[in-house]
């Protein structure tokens, strides 16, 4: 029997919620670590009752959790991100040096191919890895000293390095995104790096042919496709086909096209979701309508989803994390809002629910799909 | 000591915690007795590189503020005996 589970983190704890293949009922289980930001769970694909958790305070710091029964438990794991070398600086709000400074891992990425391997994003951008399932870690530090890194500046949220994404064709190859220095890519499993991020335009830099400095927000890959990449970026939706050496827009009939999260259809490569979100100072929905975004045709061409969203007084926002797709036939979508409610639809985004509502912001949401 | 509470949880502790320290009893000494016994809260109470508080963590002892003191500076003779714990708080604004 088919079922799903949700992982969702929160500014308050984590949540884990239950379905069977229908995802008409759901239990919800929680909250684990009541009172700490969990910015990301992830389950290994390997082996799905592996489940790491970033989980961090004001107070307290960062701290990695384990769970190998499939969140029912979890175990600390080291906590100690160490850059490598002498940090030196990136620019400071104010375009001045700053050291750089751990703060907090945003994403863990959980390997494809390599049952002990997981990579950790971090604030202040880096990217670290793990060989003994978070027993340790080491950065990858080819991706910060690749020459820009004096030049990376953070975002309003922070420097921080979010998207983690594997090719499962080569896993080799990783993607990664920082706000605000733009997309990476490596070939050589994170020994070196480059930028690809020709064609992105952003207003806020003078140099639109700048290397480095765009503030990317999320990429997505369909894994059969994996030389073809979706970006939300701070504003435009875009696309790449050549494994990010270049971008074109394809934000087209979008009401506007700022936003945070992005991901692409179980089963339709060029089916797409995207949530719209006013503009850079307005974190909420255009006229306090709830929609997701869907393209068909893998952009350009978007229809509005709102059957079961609320249609007015919602002013909410989706952070970049919080979207996720299931991988039953009919492909299940979710997302979490700074509401506390999580949506779900289990046709690919022609009908919604909540499946859960009244909890701490969402920050992340993950899925397991269980055949 | 008494740990605040989200770290009782993380320890799996209750109540106040019993150190045997060797030697002087320092903030500095009382901490590495604690981690070496707990190990998850490493980073959790200071930075495990630069073994700096962690900025929204105080120490206190004795309706004393000890959290400006250094860490090599003899605690009072009275948490030294284990007569009153010292309080490892959550600053107002670290929430």
């Amino acid at each position: 029997m088919s079922s799903v589970r949700v992982l969702v983190g929160t500014r308050k704890g984590a949540f884990v919620l239950t379905s069977d293949g229908k995802r008409a009922k759901w239990e919800v289980s929680g909250p684990h670590f009541p009172g700490w930001e969990i910015y990301h769970m992830k389950g290994s694909p390997l082996n799905p009752d592996r489940i790491y958790t970033s989980q961090s305070s004001g107070w307290f710091g960062q701290l990695i959790q384990r769970s190998d029964d499939g969140g029912k438990t979890f175990a600390p794991m080291d906590n100690k991100f160490t850059y490598d070398g002498v940090p030196g600086t990136h620019m400071w709000y104010d375009g001045t040096p700053h050291p750089w400074e751990f703060k907090r891992v945003w994403h863990l990425e959980p390997s494809l191919t390599e049952s002990e391997v997981v990579y950790a994003g971090i604030e202040d951008a880096a990217i670290f890895k793990s060989a003994d399932g978070g027993g340790s870690w080491a950065e990858l530090s080819g991706l910060r000293k690749h020459g820009s890194g004096p030049q990376w500046q953070p975002g309003a949220g922070g420097m921080c390095l979010h998207t983690i994404v594997q090719d499962p064709a080569d896993p080799q190859r990783l993607f990664i995104a920082i706000s605000a220095a733009g997309a990476f890519r490596t070939d050589d499993g994170g020994v070196t790096w480059k930028p690809i991020n020709k064609g992105l335009r952003s207003a806020q830099i003078p140099d639109q042919d700048a290397e480095v400095g765009h503030c990317v927000h999320r990429i997505a890959m369909h894994p059969s496709r994996p030389n073809t990449l979706f970006m939300q970026k701070h504003w435009d939706v875009m696309r790449s086909d050549d494994a990010g050496e270049n971008w074109h827009e394809v934000s087209g009939n979008l009401p506007t096209d700022f936003g945070f999260p992005i991901d692409v259809h179980a089963h339709e490569p060029e089916t797409i979701y995207v949530v719209p979100i006013t503009s850079d100072a307005q974190h909420f929905p255009p006229d306090g309508k709830l929609r997701v975004y869907r393209s068909r045709t893998g952009g350009n061409e978007w229809e509005a989803l709102t059957n079961g969203l609320p249609q007015k007084d919602c002013y909410v926002n989706i952070l970049r994390d919080a979207m996720a797709v299931d991988s039953l036939d009919s492909c299940g979508v979710y997302f979490g809002t700074t509401g506390g409610q999580v949506y779900a639809s289990p046709d690919g985004g022609d009908h919604w629910a909540a499946i859960v509502r009244d909890l701490p912001a969402v920050l992340s949401v993950e899925v397991q799909t269980f055949q | 000591m008494v740990l605040p509470s989200p770290l009782r949880s993380l320890a799996k502790v209750d109540g106040e915690l019993a150190i045997d320290v060797p030697g002087a009893v320092t903030t500095r000494s009382v901490l590495d007795a604690v981690e070496a016994g707990y190990p998850m809260l490493k980073g959790t109470i200071r930075d495990q590189v630069t073994q700096e508080r962690r900025a929204f963590v105080r120490f206190f002892a004795c309706e004393l503020d000890l959290s400006h003191e250094s860490p090599d500076a003899a605690l009072p003779e009275a948490v030294a005996a284990g007569r009153e714990p010292l309080l490892v708080v959550g600053a107002m604004a670290g929430g």
